[in-house]
């Protein structure tokens, strides 16, 4: 609620980063670890733990998550690798946690912050911003798909070596029998395997970042209404986003492995 | 959407975080679960073993009640017949033994008779003599008509 704020000036607050002078989003980074720390710690301690015998509840939890990212991995990649299970993993969890991020009432994070702010380091209110929800910042969104960005390109590289890699940047999609025309098809392939190259992370950042800023925008709107009738448009939308958090990060996880068993099979 | 530093920096936590999972949870949850699919897939033939074993006993058992009725059956069908068989002997030892006294019986009566009869005779001719000597009076000798006192008995 915004009593003493005109809504937009409301809405701009809950959308203004809180950064350093450099631009370095903190709340981005700090809400990113801690909830990186939360799976990874959660996870670490179950699987140190982890018996073969009778499982506890959490790690029965634990095990249903790991034994459904490995059903996906074993169902869309063939080739062997050390790395993918990890990381679809901790896409899948880390993008969830920061995704459910979103189901904290708007205002809680950004007024203990500011009375935070305030209290402690003596700072104007109304100058202490704080965004929650880390997969409606381009940075993390990007972050994580530039990385697998570069890990497909690994990932082709050592199933095809590096000159059979570079060879295929100039040979696919478009192939030709004579010298002439495998030529003159080279910067057009090329082309092509940069776009595709390009695209992937382009359109895996933006899906994930369109999804999750419009909800938390959504959700901004829904509380500018008196607080009584909050809950009417409030509580329907966030049952919905249960299903988009999820869906995102499942489909983020998901495209990360096919895009990755692309990268080692063959064209 | 603006672009700064807080994407390498997002870059390093994603890296750092896989690199965590690669090494501290991936693998031995996975080996865990590898190892209790193993365990539950021993148990389950152990179960089948268990159960084939148990079917194998259950017929053995069967078969040993099934002779051990016949044999059973056997002794009782023995049993019955030597039983008849000692009834029978006993009846026929019975009745040989109850004809032998008949006869026994039979016998002595007859001797018995024959004695009495015997007896009755002398004591009939001894009367007889009695009587005629009576009648004659010293008229008949004993000794001179001894003949006739034999006739007489004979007769009688």
């Amino acid at each position: 609620m915004a009593a003493e704020h005109s809504a937009t000036e409301y809405i701009q607050h809950h959308l203004t980063f809180n950064h350093t002078a450099s631009g370095f989003h903190l709340d981005t980074f700090w809400i990113s670890l801690i909830l990186g720390f939360l799976f990874a710690g959660t996870f670490a301690l179950v699987a140190r733990k982890a018996t073969s015998g009778v499982p506890g509840k959490l790690q029965n939890f634990v095990e249903l998550i790991v034994e459904m990212v490995d059903a996906q991995i074993k169902d869309a990649f063939h080739a062997k690798s050390k790395v993918i299970g990890p990381l679809s993993l901790t896409i899948f969890c880390w993008v969830f946690l920061m995704n459910a991020m979103d189901f904290l009432p708007v205002d809680l994070l950004p007024m203990i912050a500011q009375a935070i702010g305030h209290y402690g380091f003596g700072m104007e209110p109304e100058h202490v911003y704080l965004r929650v929800v880390p997969t409606a910042d381009v940075n993390q969104t990007f972050a994580l798909s530039l990385s697998v960005m570069l890990l497909i390109i690994g990932f082709s590289i050592s199933a095809k070596g590096p000159i059979g890699y570079i060879k295929e940047l100039f040979t696919a999609p478009f192939h030709a029998e004579s010298l002439p025309m495998v030529i003159i098809l080279l910067p057009v392939n090329f082309a092509f395997q940069l776009i595709e190259l390009a695209a992937k992370p382009i359109s895996l950042a933006l899906r994930l970042f369109g999804n999750m800023y419009a909800g938390e925008l959504i959700f901004i709107l829904i509380a500018l209404l008196p607080w009584w009738i909050n809950w009417v448009l409030g509580t329907p939308w966030a049952i919905f986003h249960i299903l988009v958090v999820t869906l995102q990060a499942f489909v983020f996880m998901m495209l990360t492995i096919v895009y990755l068993s692309l990268a080692v099979e063959d064209h | 959407m603006e672009f700064n530093s807080s994407l390498i920096g997002q870059m390093i936590t994603f890296v750092a975080l896989v690199l965590f999972t690669m090494k501290f949870v991936w693998p031995p949850l996975t080996g865990m679960m590898e190892e209790r699919a193993r365990r539950i897939a021993d148990g389950l033939s152990a179960a089948d073993r268990a159960k084939q074993d148990l079917a194998n006993a259950e017929k053995a058992s069967a078969d040993k009640l099934r002779e051990a009725k016949q044999h059973a059956a056997e002794i009782i069908a023995q049993a019955e017949k030597r039983a008849s068989q000692l009834v029978e002997e006993a009846k026929s030892t019975a009745k040989e033994e109850g004809e032998r006294l008949v006869k026994g019986a039979q016998a002595e009566i007859d001797s018995q008779v024959q004695h009495a009869k015997e007896a009755l005779r002398q004591q009939v001719g001894q009367l007889a003599v009695d009587g005629a000597t009576k009648i004659l009076k010293r008229e008949i000798d004993a000794a001179k008509h001894a003949d006739l006192l034999a006739s007489i008995k004979a007769e009688l």
